[in-house]
């Protein structure tokens, strides 16, 4: 139905030899049902991977587990994955980890966390306000959870999607801004994104930080209420990249050239807001998304259900596909990934796993592809521009990653004892 | 029976492939094999347990939950890797083509995994063969009883011999490069329609 979207490409952009030469003209591209998966399903959908002479075969997968092992046993060409997944594959991090790197970023936003109605109105009772920002919240929960440890009671289950996620680094921050500390205080297990919903609906978890559109969907059941968005947290936090195998890029440069330019061009078709009624009714197919397409606009819109009494709030670029260079894989995003896993105890700092982590994201290949790219430094300073600023108010200077983490009253410490363990 | 003191957990949804697994696995001389179906618990299980192997569908979104579980070194004491042979690549794409996977403990020498993995790369490959022959099977039957409803609209409606009514519904399908079920739906959808 999504071919007409966009006009047919013109005879005149016939594929160049390179890519031909490079027999890979049928990349095929894992990915996970969740909206930030938009811009590769366009590019494959609207004609733009057909523009640059490639055919995007997109194969739609169950966990990210399986993302990463099908795509370093060369089952996926490309795969939509969690931006840590290729600082975790640099570090040897994870079950089986395999060189990945990733040359473009799918944007950013789209994360929220979700509290269960239950517990919520506890929040409530502590004095919660009806509409508070995330750092209220995650102050009043830190009373809620002191209350609870004093009545004997359980710390709730929070879910989050995979041990190397934005969701996992984001749920941590907001706790521990909160005064929580996330290994002791409460109990993070692994839910997948599109049971996160039932999983609070049978209390079987008490909260989560999951993508669009899960978070609306459970706020619309009347099971959560969304207590921060990702963009309380921080507003550039990295999310969703395209990865692949640096031996694969290396020996298909002019393949990676051209998807980044079909990327490119899908990132800006999908920011534009006379296009998200297509968007919304492309994702919301039963072979993408699944999930309802009323729901699906309402997410591109930024406008947030935040429970099932009308209770709303709009969140102005709640997705940002294209615009502000989203798309460049910044080098000090991998470094802030990096000091959140040194900070929860993932890795152990040294230059040169930091090094590592540095080479999964490749800012080189897109600027060849695209001749441009952001004209700060590679290596800013995050967190000190007007509206773009941690929830904490801390600032991270890329270049002093030890004393970054050390300043976090609430981290991971060796000598604390042990975690939880259940999953 | 010189494997017999692997300990070995499958994790399937599928009670019916996995207790296949399990046969497959107790006739190659494993006696210390645990079949779950849903991964609630698991990180118990796995600590009481201490499987040298853990098997698991691909299918099961709750693979990241297991990773999650690997993540915490700290309490799952022993490390647990991905797959038997890293370079072995042939085995490893007919693990992933037939959707299982494989956490073995670090350290485990190959030749004695390799067995299990190949069995239950095997198991389940039969088993798919098995689903896709039962619903083939299946939607053959569905075609013939249509087949049949359709002749019979015919016969009644053009006053038709079964013979005829066949013969047309096949001319028909010939004609428009058609399945003669796709053409007997048509007749039974415009049947119901009309009258």
């Amino acid at each position: 139905m999504t071919s007409t979207l966009v006009a047919p490409a013109p005879a005149l952009n016939a594929p160049a030899q390179g890519a031909r030469s490079e027999g890979a003209r049928v990349l095929r591209a894992g990915f996970i049902p969740l909206v930030d998966a938009s811009v590769l399903i366009v590019a494959a959908e609207c004609g733009f991977a057909a523009r640059e002479g490639l055919t995007l075969d997109l194969v739609r997968d169950v966990s990210w587990a399986n993302v990463r092992d099908r795509l370093a046993f060369r089952q996926f060409d490309i795969a939509h994955m969690l931006s840590p997944m290729p600082v975790a594959s640099m570090l040897g991090l994870g079950s089986n980890p395999s060189p990945t790197i990733t040359p473009f970023s799918l944007g950013r936003g789209g994360n929220a966390i979700t509290l269960s109605t239950r517990l919520f109105a506890r929040m409530r009772d502590a004095g919660a306000p009806e509409v508070g920002d995330a750092l209220t919240n995650a102050r009043v929960l830190r009373r809620v959870l002191d209350d609870m440890r004093e009545a004997g009671e359980a710390p709730p289950t929070f879910g989050v999607t995979y041990p190397f996620s934005s969701h996992n680094y984001e749920f941590r921050y907001w706790l521990a801004a909160g005064g929580i500390d996330p290994d002791r205080d409460v109990k993070l297990v692994v839910v997948p994104p599109p049971m996160t919903s039932d999983a609070l609906a049978a209390g079987a978890i008490d909260g989560f930080c999951v993508g669009a559109p899960w978070n609306m969907v459970a706020s619309e059941r009347g099971v959560g209420r969304i207590v921060a968005a990702k963009q309380d947290i921080w507003p550039s936090a990295p999310e969703k990249v395209v990865g692949m195998r640096p031996d694969w890029a290396e020996s298909h440069p002019e393949t990676v050239s051209r998807l980044l330019v079909a990327l490119d061009a899908a990132a800006r078709w999908c920011d534009g807001s006379e296009n998200h009624d297509d968007l919304a009714a492309l994702l919301a197919q039963p072979n993408y998304l699944s999930a309802p397409v009323d729901i699906i606009r309402r997410v591109l819109a930024g406008e947030f259900s935040l429970d099932d009494t009308g209770e709303r709030r709009v969140i102005p670029d709640y997705f940002t596909f294209h615009g502000g260079f989203s798309n460049y894989p910044r080098p000090s995003h991998a470094l802030w990934t990096y000091s959140q896993m040194l900070r929860w105890g993932q890795v152990e700092w040294s230059q040169a796993s930091a090094e590592k982590a540095l080479s999964a994201y490749r800012p080189d290949l897109y600027r060849a592809a695209l001749g441009t790219g952001p004209e700060d430094a590679d290596l800013r300073t995050e967190g000190v521009v007007y509206g773009d600023r941690f929830m904490d108010g801390f600032t991270f200077d890329p270049r002093a990653i030890p004393d970054y983490v050390a300043a976090f009253p609430v981290r991971y410490e060796q000598v604390s004892g042990p975690v939880n363990d259940d999953a | 029976m010189r494997h017999a003191d692997l300990t070995i957990l499958v994790i399937d949804e599928n009670a019916i492939r996995s207790s296949i697994i399990e046969e497959g696995l107790r006739e190659a001389g494993h006696l210390k094999v645990t079949v779950i179906h849903e991964v609630n618990g698991v990180a118990r299980i796995i600590e009481t347990l201490k499987p040298d192997v853990i098997i698991i569908d691909l299918e099961n979104p709750n693979r990241d939950m297991m990773e999650h579980l690997f993540q915490l070194t700290r309490t799952v004491s022993r490390p647990i890797a991905m797959f038997v042979d890293r370079s072995d690549t042939a085995s490893i794409e007919a693990a992933v083509d037939a959707g299982v996977s494989a956490y073995i403990v670090d350290g485990l020498r190959k030749e004695r995994v390799k067995p299990i993995l190949d069995m239950a790369v095997s198991r389940f490959n039969a088993f798919s063969r098995l689903q896709r022959e039962l619903a083939e099977a299946k939607s053959a039957l569905e075609e013939r009883k249509v087949v049949e409803r359709a002749k019979g609209i015919m016969m009644k409606m053009r006053g038709l011999s079964e013979e005829e009514a066949f013969a047309l519904l096949r001319q028909t399908a010939m004609n428009e490069k058609k399945k003669i079920a796709d053409i007997a739906q048509s007749v039974v959808t415009a049947a119901g329609l009309l009258t």
